[in-house]
C-alpha cells in the first residue's frame, strides 16, 4: 500500500502505516520523527527523508530507506531491520537489544551507545562508511562493524570510541593504527573465527547496497572487545 | 586492626538470664554476628558485623537482645563528629568513594514538621467523614484548560490518558535487583487491591508480574534496561527516569555479580554482565530531545498511557519542570533530596538536591504564573512519611505522593541503611532466596493495604476538619497552611503564612 507522507505529522503518519497491510510505501517523507515505532511485522520502504527516531522500540518491522535518516535511529529496538541507503544521524542504536541496522553511508556520533545482547538476541549495526567519535559507548553486547569504505583520508571513527565498553564486540576496517582506544578495551587483528562471525552482516551489507564481498575483505579488520581484567569499576567503600 | 581498627557502631547486649540457648539470632543473621560455643555453652557476638537492622532482637523468643549504639566514641568535636573522622579512616585506609544506603539522616530542616494544617471552627462546618461522602480519588494527567464543543453543540469530554489512583499515593520506582521478588509481588498486589500503582523502576517488569500492569508504572532509564514493546504496553504509565532524589546526576551500576537468574531475565542482559545506567540519557541534552523521548513513547504506546517524567529536586527546579510540562510530559514527579536508594555515594546522598517541601511549592507556582500548571499533574516524594505529610504536600500544590520508605518499613525494613550489602535481614534489599523468602508476599501486601487504607482514613479526617470533602479542592490550597519558626524567605518560597497571621 502506498502512503504519501506529504501533509501527515507524525501521530497521523503512524495511524495510516497501522492501518495499512503488512507492505507499505511511503512516499514524501519530510522528516516526521517516530516512523513504525514499536511496529513489527510490517515491510516499509521510505522514499524521501524520515526524521528522529526511526524505527524507535521496534519490534520485528523492516525499514528500508532509499536516502539519510537522521537522529536516533532504531532508538531501544528489540527485533526488526533498518536498512539506509544513505548516512544516518547521531545516537543510532541508542540501547538496541536485538535486530539489525545497516547503513551505506555514514554515521554521525554515539552510533551503538549502550547496545546490549541478551539470549538469542543479539544486535547488529553495520555502517559502510565512516563513525563519529563515541562509537559504541557503553557497549554492553551486541555487534558494531564500520568498514570505512569510500573514506578518502577521512579516519574511520572519530575519537573515544569504546569508552565504557563492557560487553560485546566493534569491528573496524583496517588496522586502526591512527586510532587511540581507551585502556579498557582490547584492540587486535581480527582473526579467520572472527570474520566468520560477521561474514553474514558482510553478506547483507553487500546484497542490500550492491558491494562484492571480496572488496571489503580485501582488507584486515581491527576486533574490539572489553579487558575484562581491566573493567569499568569503581573502589567503594561501605559507610 | 591497629591504624584501620574503627570501633564497632553498635554493641549486642545479651541478658543470659534469659537465653535459652535456642540459636534463632545464629540463624537469623546473615551478618554472621551471633555464634554459639558449645564448648562454653554461650552465644557470643561478634559486634563488628552488626548493621542495628534488628532481626535478632525481633525475633528472640525470650526478649533475651537489644542492639544499642556504641559509648565508646572519639572525643566529642563539635566540628570533627565521629562520622566525619571514621569517614576520613574509611577512606585512608581504602581509597574508596564512600557508599551509603536509604535516605539522608543529615539533621537539615523538615518542613513538612514546620507547616501545621488548618481546621475549621464556627465559620465554616468541619465535615464527618464517617457519615458523609469524602473523595479521595484522583486523576493524574493534562487536563485541558479550554472548554471545547463538537459541531453539534455538545461538549468534547475526551481527555487524554490518565491515571486513575483511588487515593493520591503510589509507591515510587524500585527496581527487581535492588529489592527482592516477594518485595514487588506485595507492592503489586497491594497496589492492585488499593487501586493504585506501583512502579518497576529501572529493572524491567518481571514475566510474573504483567498481571498486574493495570496497576503498573513502567520506567524507562538510561539503560533501557528490559523495555520493549510489551513491557511498555503493560504498564498504566510510562515514566522516564532523568534523575533520583537521592543521587541527582548520578547513574546506577549493578555489579555483574547480581546479574543472575530471574535479575538477568528482566533486565533482559546475560547474566554476569554489569548493569550500567549512564548517568545521562545520551540522548537528552535539551527540552527539545525529551520531548523526542515522551513522543517516541507515546508513538509507541500509540497515545493510550500517560507519560511521566521524574527527576530530582534541584537548585533550578521550577524551569527545569516548566520545559518538562512543555515537552509533552503528563505527569512531572519530582523526588526531593531525602529520597531513599539502594546505594548511592554518600557525598552525592547527603549534599545535592534541595528539600522537596520548597521544589513542589516553586514547580506549583511557576506552572501557575505560566498558566500552564493544567497541563500536568505533579507528584512529589522524598520523603513523605505520613498521611499528614501527603496532605501538605496536596495543600503546597501536589497532585499525589510517591513513596518508597514508608512502603518498605511496612514490609519490615528497620532502615539500617546497609542496603548496599545484598544481606538485607528482613528479605527486601536482597537476591538471597533464604533472606527473601523471609518476606512473605501475603502479609507483606497485607500490611502495605493496611498502611493505606489508615493513610485514607487520616487523609479524610484531616479533609474533614478543614471543612474540604474532596481532595481536588485541597489541592493547592495553601490557606489551609501555616509556617512555625519559619524565616521570611521560606514563607515567601511555601508560598504560606506564618502561623497567628
Ligand atoms: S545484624 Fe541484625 S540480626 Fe545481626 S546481630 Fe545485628 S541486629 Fe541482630
Ligand atoms: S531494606 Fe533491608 S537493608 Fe535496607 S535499610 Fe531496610 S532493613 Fe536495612
Amino acid at each position: 500500500m502506498k502512503i504519501s507522507a506529504r501533509d501527515l505529522d507524525h501521530k497521523a503518519l503512524n495511524e495510516a502505516l497501522r492501518g495499512a497491510g503488512n507492505d507499505c510505501e511511503l512516499t514524501d517523507c519530510l522528516g516526521q520523527r517516530f516512523i513504525a515505532a514499536g511496529m513489527s511485522d510490517k515491510h516499509i520502504r521510505i522514499s524521501g527523508i524520515p526524521g528522529n527516531a526511526l524505527g524507535a522500540y521496534l519490534n520485528g518491522a523492516t525499514i528500508e530507506v532509499n536516502g539519510n535518516a537522521q537522529d536516533a535511529v532504531g532508538d531501544t529496538m528489540n527485533a526488526g531491520e533498518i536498512i539506509i541507503h544513505g548516512n544516518i544521524g547521531d545516537a543510532a542504536g541508542y540501547a538496541m537489544r536485538g535486530g539489525l541496522i545497516c547503513v551505506q553511508g555514514n554515521a554521525g556520533y554515539r552510533a551503538g551507545i549502550h547496545m546490549k545482547a541478551y539470549k538469542e538476541k543479539l544486535p547488529v549495526m553495520i555502517i559502510g562508511g565512516t563513525a563519529g567519535s563515541f562509537l559504541g559507548e557503553y557497549q554492553a553486547g551486541g555487534i558494531i562493524i564500520v568498514m570505512g569504505l569510500h573514506r578518502g583520508s577521512a579516519r574511520i571513527v572519530g575519537n573515544f570510541p569504546g569508552t565504557g565498553m563492557h560487553g560485546g564486540k566493534m569491528f573496524l576496517r583496517g588496522r586502526c593504527e591512527n586510532v587511540i582506544f581507551p585502556a579498557q578495551v582490547n584492540a587486535h587483528v581480527a582473526k579467520a573465527a572472527d570474520m566468520d562471525e560477521i561474514m553474514p552482516y558482510i553478506r547483507t551489507f553487500c546484497t542490500s547496497f550492491g558491494y562484492d564481498p571480496a572488496e571489503i575483505l580485501d582488507s584486515d579488520f581491527t576486533v574490539i572487545t572489553p579487558d575484562t581484567k581491566n573493567p569499568y569499576r569503581q573502589m567503594y567503600v561501605a559507610n | 586492626m591497629g591504624i584501620n581498627y574503627i570501633y564497632p557502631e553498635f554493641e549486642v547486649v545479651r541478658n543470659d538470664a534469659r537465653c535459652i540457648r535456642c540459636r534463632v539470632c545464629e540463624r537469623q543473621c546473615s551478618n554472621q554476628v551471633h555464634q554459639y560455643d558449645k564448648d562454653l555453652d554461650l552465644v557470643i557476638s561478634d559486634e563488628s558485623k552488626c548493621v542495628n537492622c534488628k532481626r535478632c532482637v525481633s525475633l528472640c523468643p525470650t526478649r533475651a537482645l537489644k542492639v544499642v549504639k556504641s559509648d565508646c566514641l572519639l572525643r566529642e568535636n563539635a566540628n570533627w563528629s565521629n562520622d566525619n573522622i571514621n569517614e576520613v579512616y574509611k577512606q585512608a585506609g581504602s581509597g574508596g568513594v564512600l557508599l551509603s544506603s536509604m535516605g539522608n539522616p543529615k539533621p537539615f530542616p523538615v518542613y513538612w514538621d514546620k507547616i501545621l494544617i488548618n481546621a475549621s471552627q464556627v465559620t465554616n462546618p468541619s465535615i464527618d467523614p464517617l457519615r458523609e461522602p469524602m473523595e479521595t480519588k484522583v486523576f493524574l494527567g493534562k487536563k485541558g484548560s479550554d472548554i471545547k464543543h463538537d459541531e453539534n453543540g455538545n461538549l468534547v469530554t475526551k481527555l487524554p490518558p490518565q491515571l486513575e489512583l483511588s487515593m493520591p499515593v503510589m509507591f515510587s520506582a524500585m527496581s527487581y535487583g535492588s529489592i527482592s521478588y516477594n518485595a514487588h509481588e506485595s507492592l503489586a498486589r497491594a497496589a492492585t487491591a488499593l487501586g493504585i500503582c506501583y512502579n518497576t523502576g529501572e529493572g524491567g517488569l518481571h514475566e510474573d508480574f504483567y498481571c498486574y500492569g493495570p496497576n503498573t508504572v513502567v520506567q524507562v532509564a538510561s539503560g533501557r534496561f528490559g523495555v520493549f514493546k510489551d513491557y511498555l504496553e503493560a504498564g498504566a504509565a510510562v515514566e522516564i527516569k532523568i534523575g533520583q532524589g537521592a543521587k541527582p546526576g548520578i547513574g546506577g551500576h549493578l555489579p555483574g555479580t547480581k546479574i543472575v537468574g530471574d535479575i538477568s531475565r528482566t533486565r533482559m542482559i546475560p547474566e554476569g554482565s554489569d548493569a550500567i545506567s549512564p548517568a545521562p540519557h545520551h540522548d537528552i541534552y535539551s527540552i527539545e530531545d525529551l520531548r523526542q523521548l515522551v513522543f517516541s513513547l507515546k508513538e509507541a504506546t500509540e497515545y493510550k498511557k500517560p507519560v511521566i517524567v521524574k527527576v530530582a529536586a534541584v537548585h533550578n527546579i521550577a524551569a527545569i519542570a516548566s520545559g518538562i510540562a512543555r515537552s509533552g510530559a503528563d505527569i512531572i514527579a519530582i523526588d526531593g533530596y531525602r529520597g531513599g536508594t539502594g546505594a548511592a555515594p554518600t557525598r552525592i546522598r547527603d549534599n545535592v538536591g534541595i528539600p522537596i517541601e520548597l521544589a513542589l511549592a516553586s514547580v506549583d507556582k511557576r506552572l501557575r504564573d505560566e498558566g500552564i500548571r493544567n497541563d500536568v499533574s505533579l507528584v512529589v516524594g522524598g520523603s513523605i512519611r505520613s498521611s499528614s505529610d501527603v496532605v501538605k504536600a496536596i495543600a503546597l500544590g501536589a497532585d499525589a505522593c510517591y513513596i518508597a520508605t514508608a512502603a518498605l518499613l511496612a514490609l519490615g525494613c528497620h532502615l539500617c541503611r546497609t542496603c548496599h550489602t545484598g544481606l538485607c535481614n528482613w528479605g527486601i534489599a536482597t537476591q538471597k532466596p533464604e533472606l527473601v523468602k523471609r518476606l512473605n508476599p501475603d502479609i507483606g501486601s497485607e500490611r502495605l493495604i493496611n498502611l493505606m487504607n489508615a493513610w485514607r482514613h487520616e487523609i479524610k479526617e484531616l479533609m474533614g476538619g478543614m471543612g474540604i470533602n474532596s481532595i481536588e479542592a485541597l489541592r493547592g490550597n495553601r490557606l489551609m497552611l501555616r509556617g512555625v519558626g519559619l524565616n521570611e524567605k521560606e514563607l515567601e518560597i511555601l508560598g504560606i503564612s506564618h502561623a497567628g497571621e
